[in-house]
């Protein structure tokens, strides 16, 4: 009972603030909304038995890469409205195809549910609540080459930036 | 029904008026210190020596108007200062005052929450800070606040990553991430890890003096350049919340150098047999005791030091400081593996 409420709750707010984080007028105040909205994904975390997950999301996502995007908002003067496309429904013709384009998705991976129900993962609230070690030995020893793959291409990204940035090195 | 509800309220109140107090003496200790380190007396009219000297700062803070800039962004403006001290209070929730004691029969363990991520929430809790300053120079309107809210975000994302890495080390060394574990772990090994990890204590006491905003790298409200700083515009309560966050920081600074360095609330020398008898002092008796000796040195620093440039700091967070750090991770994770066979 406290489950559900609590879950649906949560539901509620990120979506809330989802949609605050779109139609805010100013950017700052759209970014701030933004870091609510992980907030209360790493609280359903918490929610879901997954202590560990919640608190990479609050470092990551809330406390690191936000205030990149809050620096990049407040350094870059956007006071000045985006100059008006030359085709003038041309936003409106890409927000219906991208709206499309997930609910395709949704509708997909709510069908494959049914098509080929697999076992897949036990959910992480049976596996105890030390699941500090368990996600470790998942990302070292199951994942390995796909983890130090994604590694590999944030290396990349980020050596790039710098040549892109300074041109004589 | 007690257990999950009564038990833990009134463990948080306490935490919670603990801190308050102590914010409130630290501010006039540190005055006092200062004073005597430049031969002077400090506050000395209200009370005797002083001692009643916070209670009225207090009372002029509340009194003194609150003022909010025409042009500011007043939905942000009032959410800032609360966004810097609301971190700064709930890391308390899992520092370890001390270990179980029996109330009324009754083991209580003296802290709020034991969970298995604590090292990393306070890392978490903290990264939310920074938010805080950054919106506050923001929302001011004005020239001084923003690029003082700007340099001091720079320098807190600087050092988050130095003093990630030494806890990185520390976990290594304990094998727990958990505050409790941690400090257990130095009573298994017999040794304080201040001892084991000399070069992590140090990265985190630069660190955490600069995530601080403390001397010597007081740089975004160095005086002469920026006036006040992030929080040029605050005054009255507000400007107090502030206040309240930066002393707030740094007792939770002291607080986990103390669980991760300095045994928490364990006694010292437990193996000296005529040393025994400090043994018998309650745990958490150590633990104040010890957060105040690292508080000590954070205003001796004060004192003592001139403030860094801000290319300085830089240089010194990402040139030295994270490859230091970085390297330990590695020493400590090759010992840790040899010693395994």
């Amino acid at each position: 009972m406290g489950q559900e409420v609590a879950f649906y709750t949560l539901a509620a707010l990120i979506l809330g603030f989802g949609v605050l984080v779109v139609t805010a007028r100013n950017t700052v105040h759209s970014i701030l909304f933004l870091v609510a909205d992980f907030l209360c994904i790493a609280a359903l975390y918490v929610l879901q038995g997954a202590p560990f997950l919640a608190v990479i999301q609050v470092v990551v996502y809330a406390g690191g890469i936000v205030v990149l995007y809050l620096f990049v908002v407040m350094l870059v003067n956007l006071k000045r409205p985006p100059e008006a496309h030359r085709d003038r429904r041309r936003r409106g013709r890409l927000g219906v195809v991208c709206a499309l384009v997930v609910l395709v998705e949704m509708v997909a991976i709510t069908a494959y549910k049914y098509v080929s129900p697999t076992a897949g993962l036990p959910p992480v609230t049976t596996m105890g609540p030390n699941n500090v070690a368990l996600v470790g030995a998942a990302l070292y020893q199951d994942y390995l080459v796909p983890f130090e793959l994604a590694s590999m291409l944030l290396l990349v990204a980020m050596v790039g930036a710098i040549v892109l940035a300074r041109r004589e090195l | 029904m007690i257990d999950l509800l009564v038990i833990p309220l009134i463990k948080i109140v306490i935490v919670l008026t603990g801190v308050l107090i102590t914010v409130m003496y630290l501010v006039l200790l540190e005055r006092k210190v200062q004073a005597w380190v430049q031969v002077r007396l400090g506050p000395m009219r209200v009370g005797p020596h002083g001692v009643l000297q916070p209670i009225a700062d207090v009372l002029k803070l509340f009194i003194k108007e609150d003022v909010t800039p025409v042009r500011a962004d007043k939905f942000v403006f009032t959410l800032a200062p609360i966004i810097v001290l609301v971190p700064a209070i709930i890391a308390f929730a899992v520092i370890p005052f001390g270990s179980t004691v029996s109330i009324f029969g009754k083991p209580v363990p003296l802290y709020v929450a034991d969970i298995n991520v604590g090292l990393l929430y306070v890392v978490a809790v903290a990264s939310i800070g920074v938010y805080g300053i950054i919106l506050a120079g923001w929302s001011s309107n004005s020239k001084y606040p923003l690029l003082g809210g700007l340099r001091s975000s720079a320098q807190l994302i600087s050092y988050e990553l130095a003093v990630t890495l030494t806890f990185v080390s520390v976990i290594l060394a304990s094998g727990s991430l958990s505050m409790v574990d941690i400090v257990t772990a130095q009573r298994a090994n017999g040794v304080w890890f201040a001892f084991v990890q000399p070069v992590s204590l140090f990265v985190y006491f630069v660190g955490g003096l600069a995530e601080t905003n403390r001397a010597p790298f007081d740089l975004p409200e160095a005086e002469q350049e920026l006036v006040a700083g992030f929080h040029t515009e605050y005054s009255g309560m507000r400007f107090a919340l502030f206040f309240l966050a930066e002393y707030a920081n740094m007792i939770v600074v002291s607080a986990v150098a103390t669980t991760l360095f300095f045994g928490g609330w364990l006694a010292p020398f437990p193996t000296v047999p005529f040393l025994r008898v400090l043994g018998y002092v309650p745990g958490w008796m150590w633990f104040v005791v010890k957060t105040f000796l690292v508080l000590y040195v954070f205003l001796w620093i004060r004192a003592t030091l001139p403030r860094y440039r801000y290319d300085q700091l830089m240089r010194l967070g990402w040139k030295i400081l994270i490859p230091l750090a970085i390297a330990n991770v590695i020493v400590t994770a090759v010992v840790k593996v040899a010693l395994s066979y």
